[in-house]
């Protein structure tokens, strides 16, 4: 795997450096609380100088994220985070831009953006809050809420079917796709840290309790005392277990996702699925975006890291290409170009 | 020919000052092409140019159909000339449909050029003729010259062992070759041109000069036409010169706003007519460092373009008027966040997708308003097509000395129209200064400049720099969001108040013609030319009349308000149904008048001077 060069020098930062002085603003009891914690704490682990990140965000809750980094930061308008990050990688390619949004921002207005930028694979961090509901909007459903979601804007349900981040992103050939949840600070800290070390789009969907509109979405199977049996924790080069007493796990049944137990008719560690992010072919990693709770335990991790050249890079590589045929640009030539005359 | 004739140079040729030539065809025939190559000739040759493409909308309709029908005009002449033509004096007419569409703008007596090959029963059914024109006399009273062109191409092509359609497609050099001799123009910067673009096809590159020679020839031995005629050279300004569309200039224009600047161009588009030519051209300055972002739609290029400025380079977005809707909202968030930023809106035929191959002026008003609140930008509009270059510097200068978007106004006459450019001295342009912010003692985000009020630009990487803008209101000076009543009025009137400055920034407009008097013509964007026509010819019939133009929009010039108070009437051609009229008759409460047609074509001459003799009659 290639990983991006750590500065250990800088690795004197803490948490502290990372804290603005704006006021936050989220309702108390909100998850973006842990979000932002742990952005922050992954901030000083990364050995890159503070001046060299920015944060850049759309419109939602989550999008008021880049406020409370004291990096650099630009919190613009909904749904267009990507492009701006887009726009700045691609000319400030030496930068660390990370790009915060939410289910509304990513999935619904700014949708379009979301699928271009992954497949262009331009190297940003993209880390989607997933509440399922519009929450600065006070309470509308979202492109994530189940179908049948009563909310002010639904009286009688939603009627449309959601869109699930994980398959959105590998639909869109994202060659690195994570999910992690605010309630596991742990496993956040290592997705993040994860998502900056591959090199192109890392897409992460973070669960997130919405604990005024949306309270307890994910609670079923983020619970603690459920966690482990609702859950699926991936690791890479590991067969998928799960459960409290590591006595479940994933079998592939054709190409279908089945439960099993370990022991019962003699079923053992090898007949399970082993996790490898790093399969070109992204048909697991489909199957692993679409197992959800109570069918399944809910993966969460790295489901797919894999290699490819990125759009910033191939950016530079042209411009090199093209110096090293041609000369640099002489400006007085390309004025002269084609046919000229002299007037005495 | 619209000009008198005088001494001829050579038994057979007549000397003319101006000539106005239409290559009209199917969008096949490679008609832009010849119309090129004969604008280059003549501009290499030394006469002054001016030309317009006239492009279908669709790439390639029906075969031998009226909206297939692609044309070229071009106007060359031994004087100083400001527009392509009203009307032609010469009509190459490849097929019927072309001489169908093209027949109203022709005066009597002006020379038409049919191909007759073209001119069967099934053309003449899709052109809708009834009885072949060619044969019915309704061309009495002009000069019909019919030449198998078709056929005359495929005989001289005949052993140069290429393919019967290939042979075919060079008949546009065969006409091109009877203009070069009609006109006494020399052949070689074709056939280098020829040479150049078909060097891997020697084949190709052989029979296409063939072929050019061969209508040359034709011209020349079938004494068809009685006489030949000559346009001496122009006396043009001395140095070097070349030819140059809009978009050319506009793209060379701003890839030396960066090169002033310092600092590298990025361009994020999405391809859009008339303004695609601007991406496709500064993706070819790959070498000078030029980043271009073919965008997955209007607002992520422009969103692009503001992060790159975000960044500290300069970033650009380009559209026509439908994207400039799309862009509104970031336009907005580039107004908030005070960066700098240049638009480019080469404009169409609107409103919606409306006629996207023709020209129109109609989107003054909506870079000027179209964003919610109020959210202002400077406006800058070339007046010519080698102008664009200009104003691209001025765009750059303006939107990096007042962090502020800058939208430069073109539109498809200015863009696809071509004239000579009198290279510049790039030693000679005045540098840009990008003024970064880098002390953190003193940074604060929203602190301004004393004079022009612009805020700093601090880029990322600068350490001590940390800092977040948006799109929320800010604190002025702290930069901190901030919704307070007094400090939200207060950021309004500061981001009026910092466009309102630039006016001390720009020069002047400057009078054509007297400092008082009856009539002020007032004109912005690509009238220029054909104001400055008309303008001519009345004060050359004793007419108290002048012209003023504005290159700068918002804010206006300083002394607009007096100039246009100096005169009695004022009158504002405009292609649209009077935008600038509303914007001066609201700033200035002066009566002016209008000029308004949108037809997707230029004005002609006429039609403005005809204007200005109805109002000082």
């Amino acid at each position: 795997m290639v990983s991006k060069q750590r500065d250990a020098a800088l690795r004197v930062l803490s948490r502290k450096d990372f804290v603005s002085d704006e006021e936050v603003r989220w309702c108390p009891g909100c998850g973006d609380y842990s979000i932002l914690a742990q952005t922050q704490r992954v901030m000083p682990d990364l050995g890159i100088p503070k001046e060299n990140i920015v944060f850049i965000s759309g419109i939602g809750c989550s999008s008021r994220l880049p406020y409370y980094m004291n990096t650099y930061g630009f919190h613009s308008i909904h749904g267009r985070a990507p492009t701006i990050a887009t726009g700045l990688k691609a000319s400030r390619p030496e930068l660390s831009v990370w790009v915060v949004t939410g289910d509304g921002d990513a999935l619904s207005i700014g949708g379009n953006h979301i699928l271009h930028v992954m497949r262009r694979n331009v190297d940003l961090q993209i880390i989607l809050h997933n509440n399922q509901v519009y929450g600065l909007t006070k309470g509308q459903y979202s492109p994530t809420s189940p179908m049948g979601t009563v909310k002010v804007s639904t009286p009688m349900g939603s009627i449309d079917w959601p869109l699930r981040p994980l398959a959105v992103a590998l639909g869109a050939e994202a060659a690195f796709v994570a999910r992690s949840l605010d309630v596991d600070p742990h496993h956040m800290l290592e997705v993040l840290r994860r998502a900056y070390d591959h090199k192109g789009a890392s897409f992460v969907e973070i669960y997130q309790n919405c604990n005024i509109y949306n309270d307890g979405a994910f609670e079923d199977f983020t619970a603690k005392e459920v966690r482990a049996d609702r859950m699926l924790y991936l690791r890479h080069g590991e067969p998928m277990i799960f459960g409290k007493a590591e006595d479940k796990g994933i079998r592939l049944n054709g190409l279908k996702p089945e439960v099993v137990e370990l022991g019962k008719d003699g079923m053992t560690e090898k007949d399970l699925l082993v996790h490898d992010e790093t399969l070109e072919d992204p048909t697991v990693a489909f199957l692993l975006s679409r197992m959800d709770y109570p069918r399944y335990p809910v993966p969460v991790g790295v489901i797919r890291a894999v290699q490819r050249a990125t759009y910033n890079d191939l950016m530079e590589e042209q411009i090199a290409k093209a110096i090293a045929a041609q000369g640099e640009g002489d400006l007085a030539a390309l004025f002269r170009q084609g046919d000229t005359w002299e007037v005495e | 020919m619209t000009t008198l004739a005088k001494e001829p140079a050579h038994p057979g040729v007549i000397d003319v000052d101006r000539v106005t030539i239409r290559f009209a065809g199917d969008s096949g025939d490679g008609m832009q092409l010849a119309g090129v190559q004969f604008t280059k000739t003549s501009a290499v040759f030394g006469n002054d140019i001016s030309t317009l493409p006239d492009i279908p909308a669709e790439i390639r309709a029906p075969q031998g159909s009226l909206p297939g029908v692609s044309a070229y005009q071009i106007s060359f002449s031994s004087y100083d000339i400001y527009t392509p033509g009203d009307q032609p004096d010469v009509l190459i007419a490849m097929n019927p449909a072309a001489l169908k569409v093209h027949l109203p703008d022709l005066p009597r007596g002006s020379i038409i050029v049919a191909n007759t090959d073209e001119f069967n029963p099934a053309n003449l059914k899709k052109a809708g003729y009834e009885t072949d024109p060619l044969e019915d006399g309704s061309l009495g009273s002009y000069r019909v010259f019919q030449v198998p062109i078709g056929t005359t191409n495929q005989r001289a092509l005949r052993d140069t062992g290429l393919t019967a359609q290939e042979i075919d497609r060079s008949k546009n050099m065969f006409a091109l070759g009877l203009m070069f001799w009609l006109y006494s123009r020399p052949l070689d910067t074709t056939i280098k041109f020829i040479q150049e673009r078909f060097g891997r096809n020697p084949k190709v590159a052989e029979a296409n000069v063939l072929t050019l020679k061969a209508g040359y020839n034709y011209g020349e031995t079938t004494e068809m036409f009685a006489q030949h005629y000559h346009v001496p050279k122009a006396k043009l300004a001395p140095g070097v010169y070349r030819h140059i569309s809009g978009n050319e200039a506009t793209a060379l224009g701003f890839l030396t706003a960066s090169k002033l600047a310092g600092r590298p161009l990025f361009y994020g588009s999405y391809p859009i007519t008339p303004a695609s030519d601007i991406l496709n051209q500064l993706a070819s300055f790959k070498r000078f460092g030029v980043k271009t972002f073919q965008a997955e739609d209007e607002i992520a290029a422009v969103g692009s373009a503001i992060g790159a400025s975000f960044g500290g380079c300069l970033g650009m977005t380009g559209t026509s008027g439908p994207g400039i809707a799309l862009k509104s909202e970031a336009i907005g968030l580039a107004v908030m966040v005070e960066l700098p930023l240049v638009v480019i809106d080469v404009q169409r035929a609107g409103p919606s997708t409306g006629i996207p191959t023709k020209t129109e002026q109609g989107d003054l008003l909506q870079v000027m308003f179209g964003r919610n609140s109020a959210a202002p930008v400077a406006v800058v509009a070339p007046a010519t097509s080698s102008d664009c270059f200009n104003m691209a510097i001025e765009a750059w200068r303006i939107a990096i000395k007042y962090r502020t978007p800058v939208v430069f106004l073109s539109d498809f006459y200015l863009g696809y129209g071509a004239e000579p450019w009198l290279i510049p001295d790039y030693e000679s342009l005045a540098k840009i200064d990008p003024n970064f912010a880098t002390d953190p003692a003193t940074f604060k985000p929203y602190a301004r400049d004393e004079k022009t009020l612009a805020r700093p630009w601090a880029i990322p990487g600068t350490p001590g720099l940390e800092h977040r803008i948006g799109g929320l209101e800010k604190g002025n000076i702290d930069g901190n969001v901030n919704y307070e009543p007094e400090n939200h009025d207060l950021m309004t009137r500061l981001r009026f108040e910092k466009i309102a400055r630039i006016a001390n920034d720009i020069p002047e407009v400057e009078v054509f013609g007297d400092d008082e008097g009856e009539l002020l013509v007032l004109g912005w964007g690509s009238t220029f030319g054909v104001n400055r026509s008309a303008v001519q010819r009345a004060r050359a019939a004793g007419k108290s009349v002048s012209q003023a133009h504005l290159r700068y929009l918002n804010p206006f010039p300083k002394n607009l308000g007096d100039v246009v108070r100096r005169y009695k009437k004022v009158l504002i051609p405009e292609n649209n149904l009077g935008q600038l009229r509303l914007l001066v008759r609201g700033e200035f409460l002066v009566d002016a008048v209008g000029l308004n047609r949108v037809t997707g074509r230029p004005f002609a001459i006429s039609e403005v001077e005809e204007r200005i003799l109805e109002l000082v009659g």
